[in-house]
């Protein structure tokens, strides 16, 4: 019997990368994976593969995490079909920065949108379903940069901040009903994401981890897997580093 | 039971109040209606009716009579 056997859960942001590695993760263990992204082909397609190699029930949905109408139906949706919602990953999330002088309104406001504003939307959504069951987990997606800071990525540190405190806010006010929330820190992960900065910059920063090679997502989805499950029934409130002793 | 009759019904379990005193009740008049009473109320308003409301709804709930007037909106089809 898998680790999540039977356990509804939603990630968002699954299309690919970390939250695509996760719901795999999850499906082989033997979950009802929920899992959402803005590309419809993207997560068709992930539903598509995961379902098959896993022999597992993953249903794709198709919206933008900061559209709250959408994201409110997705709830009723999963309510409605599954009765119950066990584990919720706030995955999606979007990577923007400049330099401080040229940080305008604009990219603030897109970055706190998707990484902090969707994310406390979507944990007041899932509180609605997991306070009726007094049991729940939610992880979330902080980053080495948001507890450590780097040059040049301001916006996108403030924000993955922002997730580490309302971690731990959000797990002080729901641990009285049996719902536990934590984060994962990553640093240098092999995603879409980290390569976008270009090779040079790549080996660049890996001669700042002390482990000598990228993260893989599969690094961070068994950590994800691990604070999913009943493995870790009595944490809350944490922030887990996975970074190969990265200094940034 | 009908609507009317089950909207006072959540109001007075979840805030222990008596029938007469439902008339202009708002948010924090009293003590079992702060924010965590609201919470309850809000949950049990979900369940008795079906409905998942909206965080501005949620938020502008601020009396007995509001909040039938919310209810009563497109989004939620309670008909009082």
């Amino acid at each position: 019997m898998g680790l999540l056997n039977k356990k509804i859960c939603l990630i968002t942001g699954a299309g690919k990368g970390i939250g695509k590695k996760t719901a795999e993760r999850f499906a082989q263990e033997g979950a009802v994976v929920y899992i959402t992204d803005r590309s419809e082909r993207e997560i068709n397609a992930a539903a598509e593969k995961i379902s098959k190699n896993y022999c597992a029930k993953v249903i794709p949905l198709v919206f933008d995490i900061t559209d709250d109408l959408e994201a409110k139906k997705a709830i009723q949706r999963i309510k409605k079909e599954s009765g119950r919602l066990d584990v919720l990953v706030n995955n999606a999330g979007i990577m923007r920065d400049n330099v401080i002088g040229m940080i305008g309104k604009q990219l603030m406001a897109d970055v706190f949108d998707v990484n902090v504003f969707a994310v406390i939307n979507m944990i007041q959504l899932a509180n609605k379903l997991m306070s009726r069951q007094k049991s729940g987990s939610i992880i979330n997606i902080s980053s080495i940069v948001g507890l450590e800071g780097a040059a040049g990525q301001l916006v996108y540190a403030a924000s993955k901040g922002a997730v580490a405190s309302l971690t731990k806010a959000a797990s002080k006010e729901l641990s009285p009903n049996g719902i536990r929330v934590n984060a994962v820190a990553p640093g240098l992960i092999n995603t879409g994401l980290l390569q976008a900065i270009g090779d040079t910059k790549i080996v660049d920063n890996l001669k700042n981890v002390r482990m000598g090679r990228l993260g893989e997502p599969m690094d961070v989805a068994n950590v994800i897997l691990f604070l999913a499950s009943d493995l870790s029934a009595y944490v809350t409130g944490e922030i887990i580093g996975i970074d190969g002793e990265a200094q940034v | 039971m009908n609507n009317l009759e089950k909207y006072d019904k959540v109001f007075k379990e979840v805030l222990e109040v008596s029938e007469d005193q439902l008339k202009g009740l708002k948010y924090q008049d009293i003590e079992a209606w702060d924010s965590v009473g609201h919470m309850g109320l809000i949950s049990a308003l979900e369940d008795a009716f079906d409905i998942m409301m909206d965080t501005d709804d949620i938020i502008d709930l601020s009396s007995y009579e509001k909040g039938m007037e919310i209810l009563a909106k497109d989004d939620y089809g309670v008909e009082f």
